[in-house]
């Protein structure tokens, strides 16, 4: 990575710039637009949340009703904000790892358009009184077609990128990109064809819906967040990752057992016990890629933690990366019979699935835009202080979050295990968490707001226009070089 | 050695093998149900929905009921969720064959409806429920659906028979009446027609013994 030779580290410097700068529109087109969806889904987000502990809220029409916010919260969540942000880090990397400038310009335009247009068409149909109530994929049927259309340009353009590669090593994050490249069409294909186009009959589609909707995370989210860990960590720290072969363990424990964890979230109900058993185990298999990625990336950290302290990207990306841990454990655990027999049907769950899809992927997110857009834009972040104004509020709203609706939905579930509690109190139980996750969430829309004049106020050219990056801190002296803003 | 074939190879692999075991498997197993003739009076069961109570499963659905309410009397609880009154044996695969749109759900914030057209039959009740849950349910914090109800003027001739007898506090002002739109009259019909524990399907027997407390 440091060459001693000034020419090497010149030609290199003007190969990242070449790539930066063909990435500028496809990526940034990406990117930018995954912002406003994820303002959007903060908004629905926090009127689901208000609704549940004050029903009346706004509940006059029908379109802003509970039953149809929370899908649309989901989705402009899941598709709007993490798919198209994630499409556009996976191939920024990709583009990097590759050594290859961008070339699919007009295809990838065409494809950011397509992918908003279906998240507009998606959402605006939920909210209208067409969802599919099929859980993670309400998006109308009509909305499938522009996200179809959008994804195989992306995948065209991902192929592209490795074809014409330079040679060399294969970087695991170039791994985790392009299978999740491949994952991601192949499961919403087949989810959408078997539930909504042709669905098999109701029994069957419960098992189609958990295999999609967790492998939509496991299959598709988590491989742009590893990757983007993989990348940044040893980027901004300076050092290569700790061991080549634990990655090669975690990349293919984690596509062999995450593939096969979807049927736990259907424990002890009206399926064949061994279907159960078999994502049971997977799910417990887990430990072997979560922990080798957690050895791999703390020991790479070590001795550097000090960076945290002025990195902003590397505060995300650690914190997602440690998240991942949490979430990983906490649901493999929640996949035993014993623990789920007290977790499943309750507020619990949700808590679990905003660990991983916010406290992980989100923050990892979070943490390769504010790396990407600055090289991007050959200009720097405007102010440490809207990073703050960033980071805080949603790394203490997520915990607040996490802590809440984990403990009201342990104790949820243990009366309603208990037969004799009458339903009215259990209501009256959860309220004040109910109420938690509606501050703990608003914290995290602050924290959405500040990113967004971040990103704006950076785009209107007002950012520092110098070489110093945007820190937390003033770069210390033993900072290594390639923090700067165009490494 | 183009080592991206392998990964491309190796990550199709281990996908299919969990698609062959989480999505053929159960789409052949549990994807072909058949009606059976009762063992009393020989109908076949379990029923399909009617034209009116398919409309009304479609109202079920877009507005999202599914988010709260669960509907299975939930084999590995079976004896709480009956002992709730949500149902007389657990409930079986076959139970859902004529559902269209699976509403199995995986949330209990508020209670299950495999069987609340047992436990709660009252077309009116479930009126007034809908319209705003508080009248029927205090402390009750799910969704009101105003909007499956239509506020006009009352006619010359008084009341409609139609209209919903609201205690005060919900009442519209003076001169106004609140009647049921026909989406809300389907999904009532839908709302009544769950009784999924109540076919004697072959599987049934063994899903009554099972959970004999």
């Amino acid at each position: 990575m440091t060459p001693s030779d000034p020419e090497a580290v010149r030609k290199s410097r003007q190969e990242r710039l070449e790539v930066d700068r063909a990435a500028r529109w496809p990526v940034g087109m990406f990117l930018g637009s995954s912002l406003f969806w994820l303002l959007a889904g903060s908004v629905l987000a926090l009127l689901a949340s208000i609704k549940l502990h004050n029903p009346g809220f706004l509940a006059e029409a029908g379109w802003l009703t509970f039953g149809r916010v929370r899908p649309a919260h989901l989705n402009t969540m899941a598709y709007g904000w993490l798919s198209t942000a994630g499409i556009g880090i996976g191939l920024w990397m990709l583009s990097r790892l590759c050594r290859v400038p961008i070339a699919d310009h007009s295809s990838l335009t065409l494809a950011a358009v397509l992918w908003n247009m279906g998240n507009a068409v998606g959402t605006f149909g939920i909210l209208r009184g067409d969802s599919t109530a099929i859980e993670w994929l309400e998006y109308p049927t009509y909305a499938a077609p522009f996200l179809l259309a959008s994804f195989a340009f992306v995948v065209l353009a991902g192929v592209n990128l490795v074809r014409n590669r330079r040679p060399g090593h294969i970087y695991i994050s170039q791994w985790y990109i392009f299978a999740a490249f491949f994952w991601f069409p192949m499961l919403y294909f087949t989810a959408h064809g078997l539930l909504v186009l042709l669905p098999v009959q109701a029994p069957a589609q419960p098992p189609v819906n958990w295999w999609f909707a967790h492998n939509a995370l496991g299959l598709w989210f988590t491989p742009i967040g590893l990757a983007a860990a993989y990348y940044l960590i040893p980027k901004i720290i300076g050092r290569p990752i700790h061991s080549y072969y634990l990655s090669a363990i975690g990349f293919w424990s984690l596509a062999f057992f995450y593939a096969w964890n979807g049927m736990h979230h259907l424990i002890g109900g009206p399926y064949p016990a061994f279907l159960i058993t078999a994502s049971v185990v997977a799910s417990v298999m887990m430990f072997i890629p979560v922990v080798t990625v957690a050895i791999n990336h703390h020991f790479t950290m070590k001795g550097h933690f000090k960076a945290l302290l002025w990195s902003p990207t590397l505060r995300f990306v650690v914190f997602g990366a440690m998240s991942y841990t949490l979430v990983s454990v906490q649901g493999s655990l929640t996949a035993l019979r014993s623990v789920n027999h007290v977790t499943h049907f309750t507020h619990y769950t949700v808590a679990h699935a905003h660990l991983g899809v916010y406290a992980f992927a989100s923050m990892s997110f979070f943490g390769a835009i504010y790396y990407i857009m600055p090289r991007l834009l050959e200009r720097e972040w405007p102010s440490r202080w809207l990073i703050r104004l960033h980071f805080w509020p949603s790394a203490i709203g997520i915990a607040i979050y996490w802590l809440s609706l984990t403990h009201g939905g342990g104790l949820q579930g243990l009366e309603l295990n208990r037969g004799t509690t009458p339903f009215m109190e259990i209501v009256e139980l959860t309220l004040p968490y109910l109420g938690a996750r509606s501050v703990g969430g608003s914290l995290m829309a602050l924290g959405h707001a500040a990113f967004a004049a971040s990103f704006i106020w950076m785009l209107a050219r007002r950012g520092l226009q110098g070489a110093e990056a945007t820190l937390f801190k003033r770069r210390a002296e033993e900072a290594p070089d390639t923090l700067t803003a165009r490494s | 050695m183009n080592r991206f074939r392998w990964i491309f190879a190796g990550s199709i692999l281990t996908f299919v093998s969990a698609w062959c075991g989480l999505v053929l498997l159960p789409v052949w197993g549990l994807g072909d149900f058949e009606q059976v003739p009762d063992p009393g009076t020989g109908e076949m069961i379990p029923p399909e929905l009617s034209s009116l109570e398919e409309r009304g499963r479609d109202v079920y659905v877009a507005d999202g009921c599914i988010y709260c309410h669960s509907q299975q009397v939930h084999p590995a609880r079976a004896r709480t969720d009956i002992e709730r009154g949500w149902g007389s044996r657990r409930t079986v695969a076959r139970d859902y064959m004529n559902h269209g749109r699976a509403q199995m759900g995986t949330m209990r914030t508020g209670p299950d409806l495999s069987n609340i057209g047992v436990r709660n039959p009252s077309e009116t009740w479930h009126f007034l429920h809908l319209y705003n849950p508080r009248i029927t349910s205090p402390g009750s914090i799910m969704a009101p659906f105003p909007f499956l109800f239509e506020k006009r003027k009352t006619g010359a001739g008084g009341a409609s028979p139609d209209a919903l007898q609201l205690p005060p506090e919900f009442a519209p002002e003076e001169g106004y009446e609140v009647v049921p739109t026909e989406d809300v009259r389907a999904l009532v019909a839908y709302l009544q027609s769950l009784k999924l524990s109540s076919y004697d399907v072959p599987e049934a027997a063994k899903a009554r013994i099972e959970t004999k407390p």
